[in-house]
């Protein structure tokens, strides 16, 4: 098992990445870096961590070739050596993380949710509407990991901001049982992308076949991440087993509608990928584009409405002209 | 009538479902019953997700009906709370329960 982390890694551009990555069972993770220069979206740091995590588990080994990129530092300051047991012989003095990053976080059960969450907030420096959609998505993200990945690991979180572009960039990975087997419970994906599908479409949830859910699951989570980055015009995507679903940038002559069904958005999505034993999300949020919060809730709100008249249109008996 | 203070159990942020069950199953339901009224003040809270109201709520409209709405009070919701508790009831009667 190999992955590499080359020179730069963003949304945008994460799909060689991906493909790059050698999933062939082995005994060793060889992880290696780009020599000059390595920027990386902190959803690829949550990545290696998850995998990292999952083979020390299994008592394999780590091997990572010894940066030698002038942002090495950037790893150490992380926490990535850390978190998988590896000494880096980087020495660093610790700048103050606040308003900046979010070192790598490993949250196993609600409680480190719950203490993560109120730690995190000031930390973003933010004014309160830009701290709720993105306090909003990681809650999300990691109770869905809680629910429905069985992942040993819990869920590995990442957050950097990013102030030439004054974009919060968040990565939420997982080693559970993936998308695909998780809604099979209910539903009879054939493939990993069909199940990504389904999992962004409101009101289908792996925990039953009925259309709204349950009484703990609407359905509903990623629906609204998705459309909390569409309405901001920004990137999210998913991957899980082969398949990869990106959200590109909603582009800005064009206005934003919600619709259920994610392959009518401004998307890619493939089930060609290296098999990703889990799930992982990256999402950024643009703080200067940021819409409302309450402003994509009327959004969802509208969206909701519709499909009720749609729903009863549906059920009208319509005259038969012959 | 019965007052649950949502701050008291979830802090200014209500997102933790584990504890929208608690509420739900030891506090709402136990109480509602047929003629109970109930309310559910989030006087603190800044901000709830989705799913924290569902698990809260939705439920209680399974098992008693919509208009088991006119016996809920929602006091001290924020504008967002207040428009996430409209769309989760919203899409519970789109869904006919």
């Amino acid at each position: 098992m190999r992955i590499h982390l080359p020179n730069s890694v963003w949304l945008g551009n994460i799909d060689p990445f991906l493909r790059a990555f050698d999933v062939l069972e082995t005994d060793v993770l060889e992880i290696s870096s780009h020599q000059k220069w390595v920027s990386v979206h902190p959803v690829v740091l949550s990545m290696v961590c998850a995998i990292g995590l999952k083979m020390r588990r299994e008592g394999k080994e780590i091997k990572f070739y010894k940066p030698t990129a002038i942002s090495k530092h950037y790893f150490e300051r992380m926490g990535l050596f850390k978190i998988l047991g590896l000494e880096s012989e980087i020495k660093i003095r610790e700048h103050e993380s606040a308003g900046r990053f979010v070192t790598i976080q490993v949250i196993k059960d609600s409680k480190q949710l719950d203490r993560f969450i109120t730690e995190m907030v000031p930390l973003l420096h933010s004014e309160p509407k830009k701290v709720e959609p993105i306090r909003y998505i990681i809650f999300e993200l990691v109770r869905n990991v809680f629910e429905h990945a069985n992942s040993d690991d819990g869920a590995i979180v990442c957050a950097q901001y990013y102030k030439k572009s004054n974009t919060i960039r968040i990565g939420v990975a997982d080693c559970g049982i993936g998308v695909k087997k998780s809604i099979s419970q209910s539903y009879s994906p054939k493939t990993d992308i069909e199940a990504i599908l389904l999992a962004l479409t409101p009101g289908i949830t792996g925990t039953t076949t009925k259309i709204g859910g349950t009484e703990s699951n609407a359905g509903a989570g990623l629906f609204f991440i998705k459309s909390l980055a569409k309405v901001d015009r920004d990137f999210f995507m998913i991957y899980s087993g082969e398949g990869m679903y990106k959200l590109l940038k909603n582009p800005k002559h064009k206005g934003v509608r919600l619709v259920a069904d994610p392959i009518k958005d401004h998307a890619s999505y493939n089930n060609n990928y290296p098999d990703w034993s889990g799930t992982v999300v990256g999402i950024d949020l643009c703080l200067d584009e940021h819409a409302d919060f309450n402003a994509l809730l009327d959004l969802i709100r509208d969206f909701y409405q519709k499909a009720r008249k749609q729903k009863i249109k549906e059920k009208y008996k319509h005259p038969r002209f012959v | 009538m019965k007052e649950i203070r949502i701050f008291d159990k979830t802090g200014a942020f209500a997102g933790n479902k584990d504890i929208a069950r608690d509420i739900r199953l030891n506090e709402i339901l136990k109480y509602i019953g047929d003629e109970n009224k109930i309310v559910l003040d989030f006087s603190g809270v800044e901000s709830a997700t989705q799913s924290f109201i569902h698990a809260l709520i939705s439920d209680v409209i399974r098992q008693r009906g919509i208009n088991v709405l006119e016996r809920i009070y929602f006091k001290n919701c924020s504008i967002t709370i207040q428009k996430i508790i409209s769309i989760v009831t919203e899409y519970m009667q789109e869904s006919n329960y």
